[in-house]
């Protein structure tokens, strides 16, 4: 037993180096597997409002961009409007509908959230988000994140005030995503190369892909509402005997100047994961 | 300024200009990443204990890690260079002067080319270890290698440029003799 002890005493430091080695090693594979760190909440509140205070000075400087756009996006969504079109008829007049429930009978899928983005990596093989939202507001994990200008990312982790985001630019994400020409549906990924340009896979060579097209997300997602941008095709890559194209895909989103964010919460994705996790299993 | 008031003020500081300025440099290519923070393990004072310095290392990975986003990813190499800094310091330094009479590491009290030799080493350790784990879970073999190469000749870089940009008064501890 003394051996053991003065064994012990005398290789402590090595015995200590390897404890806090494993320990480092057991909380980033857990982590990578869930998304459960420890001590989560409280370092993501200290970080997140570390950040909050960092991004005042930041998004001064983005002050410009940021406008820009926002007041694209505020175009596009007045182009929806109905007063923005004129009936075939002009003396049939258009009115407004003020009842607050809508008389065809549809129900309300998706809600958008705003968030501040407070923290944003993009040098690291995994980077990810930091909004200020967080479960007190309503985000759960699994929440689709775009911005005014395209898709951002997946909600991973939250704590009471701020929320996690896995962007694009992580060697983990995936997006279902489809071509607007012809509904091919692929799945986008990031091969950790360059933060501008992201990869879509599974794409037949059946279908005619110009450089230039346009990429949404695919109503096979449920984070996403379908139709959202995701990207245009940068450049069409790809080993000729394959029967699929390896498309490269530049980002909408600019995650060099992202500042606001929509979390997007689907009513109807628990009922679709309940019903999915039943399908039946090939034996 | 005592050394422990002295050492959380690096803890902090290192941590933010890492954080907010390092980490928000446009990437350049994927292989090359600007890391500095490690250097507040290679300022250590000499007279901590060993399981002192591993310790103090494991908490100031962690804490980084938070801020970047990946628990545990930092916190391993730095855990590493703490626990081989001593072994190198014995080395590279006599002993019985160098440490009584200087408090930490640094080119007044260990000379140019020992100094430089102690921080290439650990630097590529450090790089070493975080680029294996990150290969670990994905990439290959050409991306180890790069990787390891590029960010471990800017970090040294760096640390060259702080060196020069913040000269530390290498003061003396006792009135010993060098």
């Amino acid at each position: 037993m003394r051996n053991i002890i003065a064994f012990i005493r005398q290789f402590f430091n090595f015995f200590l180096f390897l404890v806090l080695l494993g320990a480092s090693l057991i909380i980033l594979i857990n982590y990578n597997q869930t998304y459960q760190a420890v001590f989560s909440n409280i370092a993501s509140e200290t970080t997140g409002k570390v950040g909050s205070q960092y991004n005042k000075v930041e998004y001064y400087f983005k002050l410009k961009k940021t406008n820009e756009a926002l007041a694209a996006e505020n175009a596009q969504l007045r182009d929806l409007l109905k007063q923005s079109f004129d009936s075939p008829d002009t003396s049939n007049v258009i009115k407004i509908d003020s009842l607050l429930k809508d008389t065809l009978g549809r129900v309300r899928r998706f809600s958008f959230l705003p968030a501040k983005v407070v923290n944003n990596d993009v040098s690291d093989q995994n980077n990810y988000i930091t909004l200020y939202r967080g479960s007190k507001q309503g985000v759960r994990t699994d929440m689709g994140v775009i911005g005014p200008e395209g898709v951002v990312g997946k909600v991973v982790s939250v704590s009471d005030n701020y929320s996690l985001v896995m962007s694009l630019l992580n060697r983990n994400s995936k997006v279902s995503a489809m071509m607007k020409k012809g509904f091919y549906t692929g799945l986008a990924d990031w091969d950790g190369k360059d933060p501008r340009y992201i990869e879509l896979h599974n794409i037949p060579k059946s279908a005619k892909i110009a450089v230039g097209d346009t990429v949404l997300t695919s109503s096979y997602s449920g984070s996403y509402p379908p139709g959202i941008m995701v990207g245009r095709v940068a450049a069409i890559e790809g080993d000729p005997a394959s029967g699929f194209y390896e498309l490269k895909i530049k980002t909408a989103t600019d995650f060099f100047s992202l500042q606001y964010a929509y979390l997007v919460d689907n009513m109807t994705m628990v009922e679709q994961k309940q019903l999915e996790a039943k399908k039946p299993k090939e034996q | 300024m005592s050394a422990l008031l002295r050492n959380i003020i690096r803890f902090v500081l290192f941590i933010l200009v890492q954080v907010y300025i390092f980490n928000k440099v446009p990437p350049v290519h994927q292989f090359v990443k600007p890391y500095i923070y490690f250097l507040f393990i290679l300022w250590l004072p000499f007279n901590m204990g060993r399981a002192a310095q591993m310790l103090v290392a494991f908490i100031f990975g962690l804490t980084f890690d938070y801020f970047s986003g990946t628990p545990g990813l930092h916190a391993a190499p730095c855990v590493l260079i703490a626990y081989l800094r001593p072994f190198l310091l014995n080395l590279l330094i006599p002993q019985e002067t160098t440490q009584l009479s200087f408090a930490e590491p640094s080119v007044k009290s260990m000379g140019w080319g020992s100094y430089a030799t102690y921080v290439l080493i650990l630097t590529f350790m450090h790089t070493a270890l975080l680029v294996f784990i990150e290969w670990m879970e994905f990439g290959d073999f050409l991306y180890f290698i790069g990787k390891v190469t590029a960010t471990t000749l800017l970090s040294l870089i760096l640390i060259f440029i702080t060196e020069m940009i913040f000269p530390r008064q290498g003061k003396y501890r006792t009135n010993a003799p060098i």
